[in-house]
């Protein structure tokens, strides 16, 4: 039996398999006492990547808080799929108001415990990409010029799913969805709309923000872990994908997702007081096609009729995050 | 000891009595001022253990009130107008989860067309939320109302709208006792919610309820809310033994033996009252300090004996007529007494005891149509009803 070459980075990239590291440096995922903040029995779809992105999130946010964390979410598939009344997924207290007050409800919070002398315990909010980049924005944007005491979480799939995958204000270019159908001359979302939150978040001069992805789990842990070492206004936003709003299938969310960020189009960084601190470098590039093949909402620009013109609008997307965040750029 | 101030200065001083511990704030006017005093003794240390958080809108304003009664603190705001029609998905959240909210409404006219002054329209769009609403007569009893609001709300962990009318009463100078911190302190124990939000005992607000619980829910609500009918009485008496000032949640004037008797909400009722003393008498006055939930029986009680009721009211239902009129017609049903809706003060018309005695001249008259709007000029509605319009 011939030998093995053990990679430290065995898929190719930082998700290091927990095994080959010391204890202390395994994700909380692989904690057989973590705290399961979003337990199973909850009614996502399957291959669901917010469900993952959230139980990560907050499995990593109880452990840098030592348990003292009070969760504010938005209404989203998120708030329906995890509490079906009489029943509740989570595993820590949980609060849900409307669609679009979920940082508003957090600022409250937070005040409230400082106000009754409880100021350990801390206040993550939580939205998905329509909460949070559009009807959610405003409430959003106070609580960021506030500096107010919350870390607010994006899970981004890029569409409102709940109600059918209709186009957001983060729904990428040549996106099908429900209200940009992949019909017409121009099929699909429009170029030239959309919303970088990350930057739009930075503007505010906040003490922290990052963006991550569902597939990324050291890193994404990092950055809560990171977040939760803050106090002050904070911004983490999670690629996560949708098998449904994606038309991809459900064992492909972890692949999707590192495709994002390997092609360009979805760059990982953090910033704090509106710098960018820390990029994570693409260690293995590829075009974008890699990452838009496997899902139907761009079947459109493949197939009898390829659109090498959209593909390449899109890989100029891809090529201007790669420029501007230097993500080819050798890590030091 | 009575002093002179004005009514926005009187309701900031008493919520600051009350010892809130979260107060959002967005400026409307005329609710300003409110929100500006007490802004100040938070920033000054006069009223400790208070954050004020100047928000971005008035929803975000209820919904940071949202969090803060949720997360166990006491929790005011104040409002007005187009700033409580802003709020309103987030006013029936509040009271759907049952959250022990107290806001003053600076009653405000809705547009279009945009007008600042006052009338009921805002509060009476928002009568079906699910709040307690209470309507103040004049500044003094603003003052016992907000009091007694922060009690009836923790008591009942439901919220709690304190109604006072836009510049009439919220700029009005007009002496008026505070009660003491003491008293107050002693009425209005610390604020221990039903449920908190703590890690020590996680529990999940606001999940998803669906066609199998939905319907007991909204039944338990409603049943919560009409405990206030009584409640509010039960904790007004202990108000009144703490301050001696007297409040309840349907009053009555000279309705003994009355013929005709007027039915009204908020500052109004002081001018009808002041019209009626000057006739003869036979007619009487009903004022509702508490709205809703609607003290139905109290008011049949009141004018059980009466040919006429008129209802004085400073909002209307458009294609239908008067809102207090209808529940009033409710408690009514079954008496012979005839109802009148009269429309006055909107946009902050002023009503005069001239008007009211005409009013009610014209009623002795038989002439009082169900519907009509008090001081119409009729020379400019009927010019532009015949005025032909181009398709």
């Amino acid at each position: 039996m011939t030998g093995q070459t053990v990679k430290f980075y065995q898929i190719g990239s930082r998700a290091v398999g927990n095994r080959l590291l010391p204890a202390e440096w395994r994700t909380e995922q692989s904690n057989p006492d973590r705290r399961n903040a979003l337990n199973s029995g909850h009614r996502a779809c399957q291959g669901c990547g917010e469900a993952l992105a959230a139980r990560y999130v907050l499995d990593a946010a109880v452990r840098a808080t030592k348990g003292r964390l009070v969760a504010v979410n938005a209404t989203g598939c998120l708030e329906v799929f995890s509490t079906p009344y009489p029943e509740s997924s989570w595993q820590v207290p949980w609060l849900h108001s409307l669609f679009a007050n979920a940082a508003s409800v957090a600022t409250g919070v937070a005040a409230a415990l400082k106000m009754t002398g409880r100021d350990e315990i801390r206040v993550l909010a939580q939205g998905g990409d329509g909460g949070t980049v559009d009807i959610g924005l405003a409430c959003l944007s106070g609580m960021f010029e506030r500096n107010d005491d919350v870390l607010y979480v994006c899970y981004d799939n890029e569409a409102y799913m709940n109600t059918g995958v209709q186009r957001s204000g983060a729904t990428p270019p040549a996106a099908r969805t429900a209200t940009t159908e992949a019909v017409g001359a121009r099929p699909g979302n429009p170029f030239g709309t959309g919303k970088d939150m990350a930057r739009i978040a930075m503007a505010h001069e906040i003490p922290y923000v990052a963006t991550a992805t569902v597939a990324e789990l050291h890193d994404l842990e990092a950055k809560v872990e990171r977040a939760m070492s803050l106090r002050g206004a904070r911004y983490l936003h999670v690629l996560v994908p949708c098998p449904l709003g994606w038309g991809s299938a459900p064992a492909d969310t972890i692949r999707l997702a590192r495709l994002a960020q390997r092609c360009g189009l979805f760059p990982l960084l953090e910033a704090e007081h509106g710098e960018v601190t820390a990029v994570l470098p693409i260690r293995d590039p590829v075009p974008v096609e890699e990452y838009l093949k496997p899902q139907k909402r761009y079947a459109h620009l493949f197939g009898d009729h390829p659109r090498a013109d959209v593909l390449s609008a899109l890989q100029a997307l891809a090529d201007r995050n790669i420029a501007r965040y230097r993500l080819l750029a050798e890590e030091p | 000891m009575r002093s002179q101030m004005e009514g926005s200065r009187a309701i900031a001083e008493t919520v600051a009595r009350c010892r809130p511990q979260v107060v959002p704030a967005y400026p409307i006017t005329p609710q300003t001022h409110i929100v500006e005093a007490v802004g100040a003794m938070v920033k000054d240390g006069s009223l400790g253990g208070c954050e004020f958080i100047t928000v971005e809108s008035e929803f975000a304003a209820m919904s940071a009130a949202i969090g803060a009664s949720a997360a166990g603190a006491r929790t005011y705001t104040a409002t007005a107008s187009q700033g409580l029609l802003y709020m309103a998905e987030a006013l029936f959240n509040a009271s759907g989860l049952g959250l022990p909210i107290v806001m003053t409404v600076a009653n405000r006219a809705i547009g279009a067309p945009i007008n600042i002054w006052n009338d009921h329209s805002d509060a009476m769009s928002q009568r079906d939320c699910g709040w307690v609403q209470l309507y103040a007569e004049d500044n003094q009893a603003a003052i016992g109302l907000h009091v007694i609001a922060f009690r009836l709300a923790e008591h009942l962990s439901t919220p709690v709208m304190v109604c006072v009318d836009g510049f009439v009463l919220t700029h009005a100078f007009e002496p008026v006792e505070l009660p003491d911190r003491a008293a107050i302190d002693a009425y209005l124990p610390p604020f221990a919610p039903r449920q908190l939000l703590s890690p020590d005992e996680p529990v999940t607000i606001g999940a998803m309820v669906g066609p199998e619980a939905f319907t007991e829910v909204r039944y338990l609500a409603h049943h919560q809310l009409m405990q206030a009918v009584d409640g509010f009485d039960v904790l007004a008496a202990e108000y009144e033994a703490a301050t001696g000032h007297h409040h309840r949640a349907v009053s009555g004037y000279h309705v003994d033996g009355a013929r005709t008797v007027i039915v009204a909400l908020g500052s109004v009722a002081g001018t009808i009252k002041d019209a009626v003393d000057e006739l003869d008498g036979g007619t009487g006055v009903v004022t509702l300090s508490l709205y809703r939930p609607f003290p139905a029986d109290q008011v049949r009680r009141l004018v059980a004996g009466a040919d006429h009721v008129i209802v004085v009211e400073r909002a209307f239902a458009p294609g239908a007529g008067g809102v207090v009129s209808a529940d009033v017609r409710g408690a009514l049903a079954g008496l012979p007494a005839r109802v009148s809706t009269v429309v006055a003060g909107l946009g902050g018309r002023a009503v005069t005891k001239a008007s009211i005695q005409h009013m009610l001249a014209d009623a002795h008259a038989g002439r009082l149509a169900d519907l009509s709007f008090l001081d119409l000029r009729t020379d400019v509605v009927q010019r532009e009803l015949a005025t032909p319009r181009s398709r």
